[in-house]
């Protein structure tokens, strides 16, 4: 087989846009699960106890150095019983909490003492200087930079293939392998990557610029 | 437990040259990444529009489609597109330079112009040429300020080394899946071969601290005591590692 078959092409652009379907419920919700398990441990990071935030920044550090497709496929083989999807979201989303976390960190450090020294003047209670004062202000700063780690999942969400999980690149690979085809199912899945991944990034841009970054 | 441990010092030669295509593919990836970085940074700040607008469009191109489509194209699509066939290794090698060269040079161009505008013009003052100005005065300061997230993105890429297994090519991966494979220990393999990438990437980020340290202290800038064993601040990585237009 020679050249690029515009006939292969047309036939598996329906499958690689199902697969696409998959895709994209993964990276939603995967970022999801970052981003609420990313601001909770941010606000564990803070514990008054050693006790609560040395361990807690270890494992997200050991998390973070280590390869997200090792975990993938650790996570597979160990909980065999799990649907494949469902262990995707839940890795790909603890994997991106470590970063995620961090984005946080730096957006609660960038609130002002101010801030803090007022909410003990007006007695305010743990709770509602988290809830009203210090969220709103962090979480608006770090907006943008959970948008680019999303449009990063996105781009990773192929790891999900290799644990059978039937998003874009499963569907082309397997579309290739049936009729030889590789050339034209991994072209065309790579151009979907493209066309979604650069204008949300241009609209992540334009969110930093709003916001004041 | 003491299973895989003992297939694990049966199989040292395996593990080792599983190590070894890791290792190789980690270095020479980033060598080529940094080469393309340099390369397309530079184009980037060029006042040709044409210049420019080239290295814009490979640099979206290679950020915006998934490292992982890229190489499996090298892989399954390019021989029977070109009649051209890579080595495993060498597929790896080539997609992993050609994204995160891709990333590496919006670190490039984000350093040379955070170089503060009266650098240029005092080298411009004390009549260098272009070329002496980019290499004594503006890619020395500019090169302190690329390595950590340098650091960021090589560990990165380290992380990425693992998809080779995808494409046949006996890294570590492969070889401790074989080990589990055989003893059918699951969580112990694959803790292990976490702690392994783990222990790699520590290594590589202590490497880069000593890079930066010497590179600050040609500038005469402080090297705090610590900084060697700090590890690598996660934040940076949003800058570089996160997705499309910048």
């Amino acid at each position: 087989m020679n050249g690029f078959d515009w006939n292969a092409a047309g036939d598996v652009l329906p499958l690689v846009l199902r697969g696409f379907e998959v895709t994209l419920l993964a990276t939603v919700l995967g970022t999801l699960v970052a981003a609420v398990l990313g601001l909770a441990v941010a606000v564990a990071g803070r514990a008054p106890s050693r006790f609560v935030t040395v361990p807690v920044r270890a494992v997200m550090e050991f998390i973070r150095s280590t390869p997200l497709l090792v975990q993938l496929v650790g996570a597979a083989a160990f909980f065999t019983s799990v649907e494949p999807l469902t262990i995707g979201i839940v890795v790909l989303g603890i994997h991106y909490a470590a970063y995620t976390s961090e984005v946080y960190r730096a957006g609660i450090d960038g609130v002002p003492k101010g801030q803090w020294e007022a909410c003990r003047a007006l007695s305010l209670s743990p709770r509602r200087t988290w809830q009203a004062v210090v969220l709103p202000q962090a979480v608006r700063k770090v907006l943008p930079a959970l948008g680019n780690y999303a449009i990063s999942m996105f781009k990773e969400t192929p790891f999900l293939a290799v644990i059978t999980v039937q998003e874009m690149v499963f569907e082309a690979r397997r579309y290739g392998a049936d009729h030889f085809a590789y050339t034209e199912a991994f072209t065309l899945a790579g151009l979907v990557f493209l066309v979604a991944s650069y204008p949300t990034s241009l609209l992540m841009r334009k969110l930093e610029k709003r916001l004041g970054h | 437990m003491s299973d895989f441990f003992s297939a694990l010092s049966d199989n040292l030669p395996q593990l080792r040259s599983g190590l070894w295509v890791t290792l190789q593919a980690t270095v020479l990836g980033s060598l080529l990444a940094l080469l393309l970085s340099f390369v397309l940074g530079l184009m980037a700040i060029s006042p040709m529009l044409a210049v420019r607008g080239v290295s814009r469009v490979v640099v979206e191109f290679f950020r915006g489609t998934s490292l992982y489509i890229q190489l499996f194209w090298l892989y399954y699509a390019m021989p029977p597109l070109t009649g051209y066939e890579l080595t495993p290794l060498l597929c790896g090698v080539v997609a992993f330079g050609l994204n995160y060269g891709a990333y590496g040079s919006e670190v490039v161009r984000g350093a040379i112009n955070s170089v503060p505008r009266a650098q240029h013009e005092a080298a411009v003052a004390l009549n260098l040429t272009p070329v002496q100005r980019m290499r004594k005065v503006i890619l020395p300061q500019a090169w302190v300020q690329m390595i950590p997230p340098f650091t960021n993105l090589l560990i990165q890429l380290l992380k990425c080394t693992p998809l080779l297994w995808l494409i046949s090519a006996a890294d570590l991966m492969t070889v401790i899946q074989q080990l589990r494979d055989r003893t059918g220990e699951t969580l112990t393999a694959y803790l292990t071969l976490l702690a392994v990438y783990f222990v790699l990437a520590y290594a590589l980020t202590l490497l880069m601290n000593l890079l930066e340290r010497t590179a600050k202290r040609r500038l005469g800038l402080p090297t705090g005591a610590g900084s060697l064993l700090r590890t690598r601040s996660a934040v940076d990585a949003v800058a570089t590692t996160a997705g499309g237009a910048r």
